[in-house]
């Protein structure tokens, strides 16, 4: 019986065939969240570079979208996209700082516990639900009160987008007013300032950079989104001349590929057009999330050099 | 003219409620629209039978079994990859260039379209890959776009594992999958969950990425494989509200609320297991 002791102990130290196999498994899966960004970009690469080939760059830049006849404009398109998107972020922007400051710093405790899982709520309603309640609900009180034609405009898009993209403003807010160190808030509150002055004046621009990474996160979402904004845009594909037509229809990017891709012929000139503004969108998020990101990464470093 | 500091506070905080209101209550409203829309056509027999006359009368059938395939499917492709991407990143990556690329990949993955996502799917399994417009397509493509939610979810679960009990583990003798396995995963586990329930449900509530990778505007009878082509509930909600003429409303409202409680009942457990373990939790 002596002798089991060290054995035991020496089977223990030593790792099992099916311990390395499955660190291996981790490993592999670890690295699948970079194999994949490459396989996405590869395949979008192989079926969108076709594209340029066979529509001249001269084409694929000018203001007439109609595929059927061969006019692959795609300037509607990007104007539609970077309109709604633009305005969604606009809006939400204020609306979101606004929120997050209602629910981390004037609400009581108990209010809060209903309002953050509500507003988290929000970020799980489908986007083809909040088209579907936009196109009955929305559209026609547009209508009616801007006395205008047809209610499925860019403003529409807009507006819902920018409450869809709303929990991810409120929610990165929030994390900027809880990272604001405690001596902050206080030294403003012993100098005699009032709550409001100490979040307008301290709080916010110390969480400056946050707030800037919330700006980008939510253009990201946006320019993403698709079905809501095909529900209830319009989707007519013209550039807009004046401001006031952002009460006109427009169509996104998004909108033509979710639309158009299921009546293309594999292979085709339109499919592979399709594709390359997938393409598109793959990069202009990919820049947009990365500026983000690199933001946080920043400010994250400057807090840690302050506070040390 | 300065306002008195008073006045000006009163006056910040009443247009940062307003604008709270406006944001918060359009999501009761709607919600509650939904339901007292929707209610009056949810029945037995509109759960449990086939659409009929051009889906204007009959049931969700095929679209509510769709949408649960593609769930399953989803997490089946999401969970064991994203769990162990989550294991690696918390418990094996060292702090180098190499863990800064699945980190920028994961933020990137997080923000591609959702549409685009469709498209690789129809790039790579429908055409490539031969495996046609089926619910294996779409399970793989809504499980890819799946996994950046899971990875950084179940990452920040096992993170907040603290270090201690590693410490324990090791000193006892445990190696390191060891630690993983009987300390630090149980320990994280409610979290894991949590986490991955709340991306399956995005899932689950898509249209853009299955468009051209799983689903039929109406098929006459359920899928009987992997490789057949389903309904599926939103891009049912889509196709009853845009592209048939004379739709009747009750429908539409009734599809529409069969969807969101699909989605809410998920994000509420999601919600209470959250809750439920915070409370138990030791540490």
């Amino acid at each position: 019986m002596a002798t089991i002791v060290p054995e035991s102990r020496s089977k223990r130290r030593q790792v099992s065939l099916a311990e390395v196999l499955i660190e291996r498994a981790i490993q592999v899966t670890g690295l699948s969240a970079v194999l994949l960004v490459i396989l996405i970009f590869v395949f979008l690469l192989r079926e969108g570079v076709p594209a340029f080939f066979q529509v001249p760059i001269s084409s694929l830049l000018m203001t007439r979208w109609y595929p059927i006849e061969d006019y692959f404009g795609l300037l509607p398109l990007i104007a539609g996209s970077l309109i709604v998107t633009g305005g969604a972020a606009i809006i939400s922007l204020p609306l979101g700082i606004a929120t997050a400051i209602f629910i981390a710093e004037i609400v009581p405790d108990w209010t809060r516990e209903i309002l953050k899982p509500l507003v988290e709520v929000l970020a799980g309603i489908p986007s083809v639900v909040i088209g579907f309640m936009g196109m009955l609900v929305i559209t026609p009180l547009f209508r009616t009160a801007l006395n205008i034609p047809t209610g499925l405009t860019a403003f529409t898009g807009m507006v819902l987008l920018a409450w869809m993209v709303l929990p991810t403003v409120v929610s990165v807010v929030e994390d900027v007013l809880d990272t604001v160190p405690k001596t902050y808030r206080d030294a403003g509150l012993a100098l005699g300032l009032t709550h409001w002055q100490t979040i307008s004046r301290i709080i916010l621009p110390a969480g400056k950079s946050g707030i800037l990474t919330a700006f980008m996160l939510g253009i990201g979402r946006a320019i993403g989104e698709t079905m809501t904004v095909m529900m209830v845009t319009g989707n007519a594909p013209r550039l807009p001349k004046s401001p006031l037509d952002i009460f006109m229809p427009v169509r996104t990017m998004t909108a033509t590929i979710a639309a158009e891709m299921g009546e293309v012929a594999q292979g085709g000139t339109h499919y592979h057009v399709l594709f390359a503004v997938g393409l598109a969108l793959f990069v202009i998020t990919f820049v947009v999330n990365l500026a983000a990101a690199a933001v946080v990464f920043r400010s994250t470093q400057r807090a840690e050099r302050m506070l040390s | 003219m300065k306002l008195p500091r008073q006045i000006s506070e009163r006056i910040a905080f009443g247009l940062i409620t307003l604008a709270a209101v406006v944001v918060i209550l359009p999501i009761l409203y709607i919600i509650g629209y939904i339901v007292v829309q929707g209610a009056g056509a949810v029945t037995w027999n509109f759960l449990t039978e086939m659409p009929r006359d051009g889906m204007k009368t009959g049931g969700l059938l095929p679209a509510i079994l769709g949408t649960l395939l593609l769930t399953v499917g989803t997490a089946v492709i999401a969970v064991p990859i994203g769990v162990g991407g989550a294991i690696y990143l918390s418990e094996y990556a060292k702090d180098n260039a190499g863990t800064r690329a699945i980190r920028i990949a994961i933020i990137n993955l997080a923000g591609i379209p959702s549409v685009v996502y469709g498209l690789f799917g129809l790039g790579l399994f429908v055409i490539f890959l031969n495996f046609g417009t089926s619910i294996l397509a779409g399970s793989l493509t809504l499980g890819i776009m799946t996994l950046p939610v899971i990875i950084s979810t179940a990452e920040e679960a096992l993170r907040a594992v603290p270090q201690s009990f590693r410490l324990v583990s090791t000193s006892l003798g445990g190696t390191r999958w060891q630690t993983v396995r009987r300390v630090v995963l149980p320990q994280a586990l409610p979290g894991i969950i949590t986490g991955i329930i709340l991306g399956i449900e995005r899932a689950a509530g898509e249209t853009a990425p299955i468009l051209f990778t799983a689903v039929a505007f109406f098929l006459p009878r359920l899928p009987s494989s992997v490789f057949d082509q389903t309904m599926a509930l939103p891009y049912h909600l889509y196709v009853i509200s845009t592209q048939v003429p004379g739709m009747p409303i009750r429908i539409q409202y009734g599809t529409a609320l069969v969807l969101l409680l699909f989605i809410l009942s998920m994000n509420l457990l999601a919600t209470l297991i959250r809750r439920h373990y915070r409370r138990q939790r030791v540490w």
